[in-house]
């Protein structure tokens, strides 16, 4: 127990006489939630927004008067024709470009029918489809407030059916992105802190020599381990309690569960992180090569939780990988208990997945581990 | 000019003896390519959801079938009664309910009017936002059939276009993220390690005693990482044309060319943050803690630059990705030419002489 204490007061020591990684360590995460956290956002808005009008009578102006009063759209330019709108569209200056054609309201008038053309510019292919439901319910509002005006008493038994649906979102009535994506990246920064320095930190000793030192020394294999991962152990507890506080101040991020549930899911999480950290510095020479590795699996880790993309979405084969990865679980259970307050019964699936994988991924690195070369 | 091939030469051998990293440098792209190429999407496919239906009939039921099988859906359970979403949503099994209300098909018939309540767990807004458009498109359409005799007077029909991108694949949004990151974060790494390595091990003050002047030090450890981050460059994009089927509309020249300009940005990248720090430790900590999120979440990868508040936006510009990213989108999907694109081009050069002086104002000649 006395040695692992020295080992342990040892590792705090070259953390904190390490002046060019404390800010690393402490501010960079910090910074990055309070900056990224905003910019993580699907919402669709600031929709940059042209239009060609052949028609030009008041009823066509009224239309574009709608699109105009409407938040999620800049009115950028009149275009007058439709090379001229394309060509904007080609230099990425606008999104949207609505089309208004010749007759628009004589059409409507006499055959009681008109046609609107709407480009959209579809790289992103979701925010296409947003945008495409924004303009058809502008256009739908419109269409119905032309319909009830020019209605005449014989069109009257021509009602239509109509299916109303009223959404309501729970859990997050405004759709407030930082709610969502605060814990989410609050996850992440924890994790990739803790699974860099645990994964450089016995490869370091290795490269400039120090562990042959450590190896020739009583301490036992053990006693070693638990002393090199307990500091970073500390380290994500620490690092998780001031991204807390700051969702809470900052963000308003709503804690509906409780925190005791939070932290003891993390502590055991932790482990896992320590225990790929550990494995990984065991099987590399150079810092280089453990890095290597480790941005490897924290690229997939990140890309693959569910943070930014849902996992529903990708193939099945894709889904199956998932499984394998601790961040997802991570991303669910502090969403799941932050967010909706579920309880411990909700998120022992994930708890018991959690803890057979840190079992694992410790006995793997403590059996990986050799004194001898 | 005899040393500094020489110098080279050394480099060369540095990275071709270490063939762990070398397998690692090559391999690791290509794997995270295919599996984030196929794996990223923010379509929605498959989500899992509950109904909740009240009235029982055979137009509820009708709709049940429209949506589950429709290929957004999947239809998980049927629930009995209200307090049952509560548990459900908890436990995370759905992530929507639709609630019919009672004597929906009556209703319907006689007052022309029902209603169905879309009840999404909004902890992911994004998913509840694009769940609730899509049940109300099917409902939408379901509504077109049934009024399908009818004879509605004056209509507007808007007729959609999507283009550059017509069957809305989130492949042409993300395989250009995807390498952007890679090739960022692979060149930067690569060559942050560079010269911290040296100064680490001690050989730094061999090449300091050296003839070689700064600036050939510096040019000379990037030449041998252009060279590799080049062949990397080649094998994604390759990846992305015969297995995404991205298209190259424009001209392949100039694809290269501006990959190669993206390179030697992000190799100078990483010779700045070299000639900043001590130890290997710290150069790697900066390249990956600082370049991996900003890259992923500010630089129009993922989530698009014009929805963030004012100030990101201006950040935004400040990392080379999202250049690089406007300039592969421009060429691949819409085939723009240098004509157009000659803005991002030029930002990107002038980022990249500005960390390339940099770093050679920032080397230290002695030791401290």
């Amino acid at each position: 127990m006395k040695t692992i204490g020295y080992i342990i007061q040892k590792e705090f020591k070259q953390i904190f006489r390490n002046k060019a990684m404390l800010p690393i360590i402490f501010v960079l995460p910090i910074i990055q939630l309070i900056i990224l956290s905003s910019a993580a956002t699907f919402e669709v808005k600031n929709i940059a927004f042209s239009y060609v009008d052949h028609d030009k009578t008041s009823f066509s102006r009224e239309l574009i008067d709608k699109f105009e009063a409407s938040t999620f759209f800049n009115v950028i330019t009149e275009f007058p024709s439709e090379r001229i709108a394309n060509s904007a569209m080609l230099e990425g200056e606008v999104d949207v470009i609505l089309e208004i054609p010749q007759y628009f309201e004589r059409d409507l008038l006499k055959n009681k029918k008109t046609n609107l053309l709407v480009i959209i510019n579809a790289i992103d292919g979701a925010a296409a489809g947003v945008e495409n439901v924004y303009i058809n319910q502008i256009v739908r509002n419109f269409n119905k407030n032309a319909q009830t005006n020019l209605m005449q008493a014989s069109d009257k038994n021509n009602i239509p059916k109509n299916i109303l649906s009223i959404p309501s979102f729970w859990y997050n009535k405004t759709l407030n992105y930082k709610t969502f994506m605060v814990p989410g990246i609050l996850v992440i920064l924890v994790t990739m802190i803790t699974l860099f320095l645990s994964g450089m930190n016995i490869v370091r000793e290795k490269e400039i020599g120090t562990l042959e030192q450590m190896n020739v020394t009583p301490i036992k294999k053990h006693q070693f381990i638990i002393g090199k991962l307990f500091p970073f152990w500390v380290l994500g507890m620490v690092l998780l309690t001031v991204g807390l506080i700051i969702a809470r101040v900052l963000f308003n991020v709503p804690m509906v569960g409780s925190l005791a549930l939070m932290y003891l899911y993390t502590s055991v999480y932790m482990l896992v992180i320590l225990g790929i950290g550990l494995f990984i510095s065991n099987f590399t020479d150079t810092q280089q090569q453990a890095m290597f590795i480790a941005w490897f699996f924290v690229v997939i880790f990140i890309l693959m939780s569910g943070l930014f993309t849902p996992i529903e979405s990708m193939p099945q084969w894709a889904q199956f990988l998932t499984e394998f990865n601790p961040v997802k679980y991570y991303v669910e259970v502090l969403r799941m208990v932050m967010l909706k307050g579920s309880s411990f019964i909700d998120i022992l699936p994930q708890f018991i997945k959690t803890s057979i994988y840190a079992i694992v991924m410790n006995a793997l690195a403590v059996w990986s581990y050799k004194k001898t070369n | 000019m005899k040393r500094f091939i020489g110098f080279i030469k050394k480099e060369f051998y540095h990275i071709f003896r270490d063939k762990r990293t070398l397998f690692i440098l090559f391999g690791m792209p290509i794997v995270q390519i295919l599996l984030f190429g196929f794996a990223i999407t923010n379509e929605i496919n498959n989500v899992d959801i509950a109904i909740l239906d009240k009235s029982k009939d055979a137009t509820t039921k009708e709709i049940t079938n429209k949506i589950s099988s429709s290929k957004y859906f999947s239809l998980k359970q049927m629930i009995e009664n209200e307090t049952e979403i509560e548990t459900i949503f908890k436990k995370g099994k759905v992530k929507a309910v639709l609630v019919f209300e009672k004597d929906f098909s009556k209703k319907l018939t006689k007052e022309n009017n029902a209603t169905v309540q879309i009840i999404t767990d909004a902890t992911d807004p994004n998913t509840a936002n694009n769940i609730t458009n899509f049940v109300s498109s099917i409902l939408q359409k379901y509504q077109q059939e049934i009024n399908k005799d009818l004879k509605i007077p004056y209509q507007i029909v808007p007729e959609t276009r999507m283009v550059y991108n017509q069957e809305l694949k989130s492949v042409f949004m993300f395989v250009p993220g995807v390498m952007t990151i890679i090739l960022m974060l692979v060149s930067a790494m690569m060559t942050s390690i560079s010269i911290t390595k040296e100064k680490e091990l001690g050989t730094m003050e061999i090449l300091l005693v050296s003839p070689l002047k700064p600036f050939q030090v510096i040019i000379g450890k990037v030449i041998p990482y252009i060279f590799l981050s080049i062949i990397n460059a080649v094998i994604i994009i390759l990846l992305s044309i015969f297995i995404f089927k991205m298209p190259v509309e424009g001209s392949l020249f100039l694809l290269g060319a501006e990959s190669i300009l993206f390179i030697i940005n992000a190799l100078s990248l990483g010779i700045l943050i070299s000639t900043i720090s001590e130890t290997q430790q710290t150069a790697m900590m900066l390249s990956l803690m600082g370049l991996l999120l900003p890259v992923i979440l500010l630089s129009g990868f993922i989530f698009p630059i014009s929805s963030m508040p004012k100030i990101l936006q201006v950040i935004s510009n400040v990392i080379p990705a999202t250049w690089y990213i406007i300039i592969l989108k421009g060429i691949m999907l819409k085939g723009i030419g240098l004509a157009v694109i000659w803005k991002e081009t030029l930002i990107l050069f002038g980022m990249t002489i500005f960390f390339i002086v940099l770093s050679i104002k920032k080397y230290k000649i002695r030791l401290e």
